[in-house]
């Protein structure tokens, strides 16, 4: 198949994203100025997003087999795109006095971008694995980045290592799922999983379908593939924890949804048992082993853990539902669910620097008091993360008990229930610590508040996070026109 | 549109509060008064605009999330009218508990404080069932910061629990509402959570008794009755005064509300089954309480229990569901309501001037502080039940009405009654009688109450005697709406019963 001009208009987000990449490359070669490479890839994310926006509405089409770029995909490459653009601001300050070369982590982090829109645009084997790997490549690089600062305060090639064998064996696992499907019926899209139910046996399909879901279970870091999560999370730099926690987590789950969608894998009734004990080992491990960490990135990994089994009920939902309100669900939800990360680790980001990262719980006691307006930033977060109303989570959350209502999924309901029971103690932990009164010896009192740019960013996602929890009318009608295309 | 002006006065209020405390410390408590002031005015109007032929003396109703067909419903009837009456007196009355109390962070204290009873208002006028849950919550979150931030001792522990628990049991409660609008969808093709489309569902399939069951979860939590009432002694007990006045006086009252007004109408078949099972639990809820309380020797978890005592009997008046009940049972809220706050505002008072709310320590203090020991016999008298206080009239009219459905239990329930002499009396005699003991405490702030802890706990005797003396004044104003409901689901159950 040819591209035609026609084609390059779908393209254009990537195609811009792409050229922010050459072009800093570009400006990096010629004189390395870390503001100037910053404000290229900021601009270029931004433009690719508004690109994006505009195209959205008017645009359905699949652009050669591997990628088919429809509303959907559109929405989420805005999302991927500013939350893109959101993190590399975070970067800035949190690289801005690493004894290193400091530039190429905007590359990787545009590759990354390159990487995760391609997931979002894909409904094709091929175009998930290209899309997966430039992610991950990227990701080794910007965990490990600060590998040869003497000061780095984290364990970066620890992480970077110990993410790198495990997500390579997990890509493993599902290309082994995806060779069993191409032996069969001889393509690669997400579709040929119906023909291989007919020209060999369920068992046959199932094992492949299994296999995949091992490999997407992994990134998406479902119990029990998310042994390697909180450490990874912890080791890295924190910009490159948000990266992997928000649009690494987004862009796989798309990836899941349109796979379910597409492939009808859930007409298995093993493949949902599989999902559904996924779903609950993962919502009980998360919330049950959150409990007593002391490390505000460990607590967010293991919650990560618990939000993506309350979104994996919304697809088993939609296996089953008549409407699309359960992808609906989905979409919302992980919208819902960039927004609080991005503000909870963006928080954590202006208190830190690649030389010193607080992300102790005791490090943060008395910030109610200290600095009230950050303080209500991270509490507006962990509630919304909690699910109370006034904010997005709450929202999300809506969505998804109304996804499994209408579903009947009674017992993966009660499972949400006493899940989001138990993350109620540890996220108020952490809004309690931060009601106390200020102790002597705690080290906050550097609150950084020249970080301008990160404060600004962290009141858009604080607005955003109030305005989608009390008049989300807008949004949902958007969500609710896109989803009908998946 | 004035119940949205109402709930909007108290959260700008609450902002209001909040931003000037960088002026002066002085001024939140100021504008929080002059807030619930207003707002008792805009009752006072909602009040006299009864027309006599609408049953809603107000309403408003905007489309808020249309793909859901959630709607921005606020309105009020009698029922709903009572009970946002209370809530202001009673917000007033918390504010001037507060005044003296709360030094530190006045500002958010006071935002914390007019945004739950925002809250508490929106709970009782919203007619949208999401709207509804969504107030429903909004209130836990500043009563979690009141315990937390300016509790006693145990504060995290209490405040945690008590977020937990509601929070939980919330969700329940939210899966049930989702269920119902998702039988509406079944039914006519679309969602709705309008409380009065939600009414008219006819049927809710095999799983109606678990629905009901997520409503009745709920409300029984925040009642609380037993077996969902541990929270209430710990949050009672680790609250400030102001606090517990809330939690007491409104915060237990959306329970009671959320049975009549939601999960015995909109499933009067499930309801008519579960009703034995109910009253049992109301029945044991009035005993057990009643004897745990007298074992308490700390004075608020003791009033704490009396209090969910005395919350059995709005149990056990919804679940007989019929007129002269239920009429005690709101009786009773508005009555406990006030007699519960003006308690926990004496302990609250005693423990600021004593430094402790063991009772072993206490013993003698009539001559010292006469005025508070006769308000404090006042109020323990009210709550036994004396003839002539409010406390009676709804206990009397519960027990009539409960007589006519279930005898046993109204018979085993009545004795909880000479409990509450007990217990009252009891600690009357152990803290204002016999020899006076000084050696425990620091008495040197131990000074009688003042002009205006006088003032607010006459307006609160004036209430109880109003209720007492008088009871036709309120019995009036929740007639119709009561009778409406009975109507209404006979209705609903006769329509079933064809089917």
């Amino acid at each position: 198949m040819n591209l035609t001009f026609s084609d390059f208009l779908p393209l254009m987000p990537l195609i811009i994203v792409t050229s922010t990449v050459v072009l800093a490359m570009a400006a990096i070669g010629i004189r390395r100025s870390y503001i100037l490479t910053v404000g290229v890839t900021v601009i270029g994310l931004l433009l690719a997003a508004i690109v994006a926006a505009v195209i959205m509405p008017y645009t359905n089409k699949q652009v050669s087999p591997l990628m088919i770029i429809d509303q959907y995909s559109l929405f989420f490459t805005v999302i991927i795109c500013v939350a893109a653009m959101f993190i590399a601001i975070f970067s800035f300050n949190y690289l801005a006095d690493l004894d290193d070369q400091k530039e190429e982590y905007y590359l990787l982090l545009g590759i990354a971008t390159v990487g995760s829109v391609v997931m979002v645009s894909t409904n094709h084997f091929v175009g998930m694995v290209l899309g997966l790997e430039t992610l991950s490549m990227s990701l080794y690089g910007m965990i490990a980045y600060t590998v040869r600062c003497k000061n780095s305060a984290k364990y970066v090639l620890e992480a970077s290592v110990k993410y790198l064998v495990l997500s390579a064996t997990a890509s493993g696992f599902m290309l082994f799922g995806m060779a069993l499907i191409y032996a069969q019926t001889g393509t690669l899209a997400f579709s040929s999983l119906l023909d291989t139910r007919l020209v060999i046996s369920d068992t046959y399909t199932i094992a492949a379908v299994s296999l995949i879901s091992a490999g997407i279970a992994f990134k998406l870091s479902l119990a029990p593939f998310h042994i390697w999560t909180p450490d990874v999370y912890e080791g890295s730099p924190i910009p490159s924890t948000t990266y992997l926690a928000t649009i690494g987590k987004a862009a796989m789950f798309v990836v899941l949804l349109r796979f379910v969608e597409i492939s009808d894998a859930l007409t298995f009734k093993s493949v949902v048992a599989v999902f559904s004990i996924i779903a609950v080992i993962s919502i009980m491990v998360g919330n049950l082993l959150a409990l007593m960490q002391d490390n505000l990135k460990r607590i967010l990994a293991y919650s990560s853990i618990a939000h993506m089994g309350y979104l994996l009920i919304a697809v088993i939902a939609s296996f089953f539902a008549v409407g699309t309100v359960s992808i609906e669900a989905v979409t919302f939800y992980l919208l819902a669910y960039v927004i609080m990360s991005l503000g909870a680790f963006g928080v954590l980001s202006i208190f830190s620097s690649s030389q010193n990262e607080l992300d102790s719980i005791a490090d943060y006691q008395g910030l109610f008091w200290r600095s009230p307006w950050l303080a209500a930033v991270f509490t507006g977060m962990l509630l919304s993360l909690a699910g109370i109303p006034l904010t997005v989570g709450f929202i999300g959350k809506f969505y998804v008990f109304l996804a499994g209502v209408e579903t009947e999924l009674w017992i993966l309901l009660s499972v949400l229930i006493v899940g989001s029971g138990i993350g109620l103690y540890y996220y108020l932990r952490i809004v309690y610590r931060m009601l106390m009164p200020v102790s002597g010896d705690n080290i906050l009192v550097d609150t950084r508040m020249e970080n301008l740019s990160t404060l600004g960013v962290l009141a858009i996602l604080f607005v955003l996070l109030l305005a989608l929890g009390i008049y989300p009318a807008p949004i949902m009608a958007i969500i609710e026109a896109i989803s009908v295309h998946i | 549109m004035i119940l949205a002006m109402l709930i909007g006065l108290l959260f700008a209020g609450g902002v209001a509060a909040w931003v000037s405390e960088k002026i002066n410390p002085n001024y939140p408590r100021a504008i929080a008064l002059i807030t619930m002031l207003l707002g008792m005015v805009l009752v006072l109007v909602l009040l006299n605009g009864s027309n006599g032929e609408n049953e809603l003396l107000a309403s408003v109703n905007a489309s808020w999330l249309p793909r859901f067909g959630i709607s921005f419903y606020l309105a009020a009837d009698g029922l709903s009218a009572l009970l946002l009456s209370l809530t202001v007196f009673l917000g007033i009355i918390a504010i001037g508990s507060a005044w003296d109390e709360i030094t530190e962070r006045t500002g958010f204290f006071y935002f914390n404080l007019l945004w739950t009873l925002a809250g508490v208002l929106g709970v009782f006028t919203a007619f949208d069932l999401f709207l509804f849950f969504f107030f429903w919550e909004v209130m836990l979150i500043p009563m979690y910061f009141i315990i937390a931030i300016w509790g006693h001792e145990n504060k995290n522990y209490a405040a945690m629990k008590f977020f937990i628990f509601t929070q939980v049991t919330g969700l329940l409660m939210l899966v049930s509402i989702l269920a119902l609008a998702y039988f509406h969808h079944n039914q006519f093709g679309t969602f709705s959570f309008n409380y009065y489309d939600l009414l008219r569902l006819e049927t809710k399939g095999s799983l109606e008794i678990w629905i009901m069951l997520g409503f009745f979860v709920a409300f029984t939590t925040k009642l609380p009755s037993v077996p969902f009432h541990s929270w209430l002694p710990d949050a009672h007990s680790q609250a400030p005064t102001a606090g517990s006045v809330i939690l007491a006086g409104v915060l237990l009252k959306t329970g009671a509300y959320g049975l009549i007004r939601f999960a015995v109408p909109l499933f009067p078949e499930a309801s008519m089954d579960f009703a034995p099972v109910a009253m049992t639990l109301a029945a044991i809820s009035i005993l057990y309480c009643a004897k745990v309380a007298l074992a308490q020797t700390d004075i608020k978890r003791l009033i704490a229990y009396t209090s969910v005592s005395h919350m059995g009997f709005v149990t056990l008046g919804v679940y007989a569901w019929n007129e002269q009940a239920l009429q005690g049972a709101v009786i009773t809220i508005l009555a406990h309501g006030l007699s519960a706050a003006a308690l926990f505002m004496l302990a609250g008072g005693l423990e600021h001037r004593i430094h402790t709310r063991n009772m072993l320590d206490m013993g003698g203090f009539w001559p010292k502080v006469p005025r508070m020991a006769a308000v404090a016999l006042f109020f323990s008298i009210a709550a036994l039940g004396m003839p002539g206080l409010g406390n009676f009239i709804g206990e009397f009219l519960v027990l009539l009405g409960a007589f006519q459905t279930n005898i046993p239990l109204t018979v085993i329930s009545a004795s909880g009654l000479i409990f509450a002499s007990v217990y009252s009396l009891w600690v009357i005699q152990k803290i204002f009688h016999g020899e006076y003991a000084s050696k425990n405490f620091d008495d040197s702030n131990f000074l009688d109450l003042n002009r205006r802890e006088m003032v607010y706990f006459g307006a609160m005797i004036v209430g109880l005697v109003w209720m007492g003396m008088y009871p036709q004044s309120f019995l009036g104003l929740s007639a119709e709406t009561i009778n409406n409901l009975l109507f209404n689901s006979e209705n609903l159950v006769a329509i079933v019963g064809q089917n």
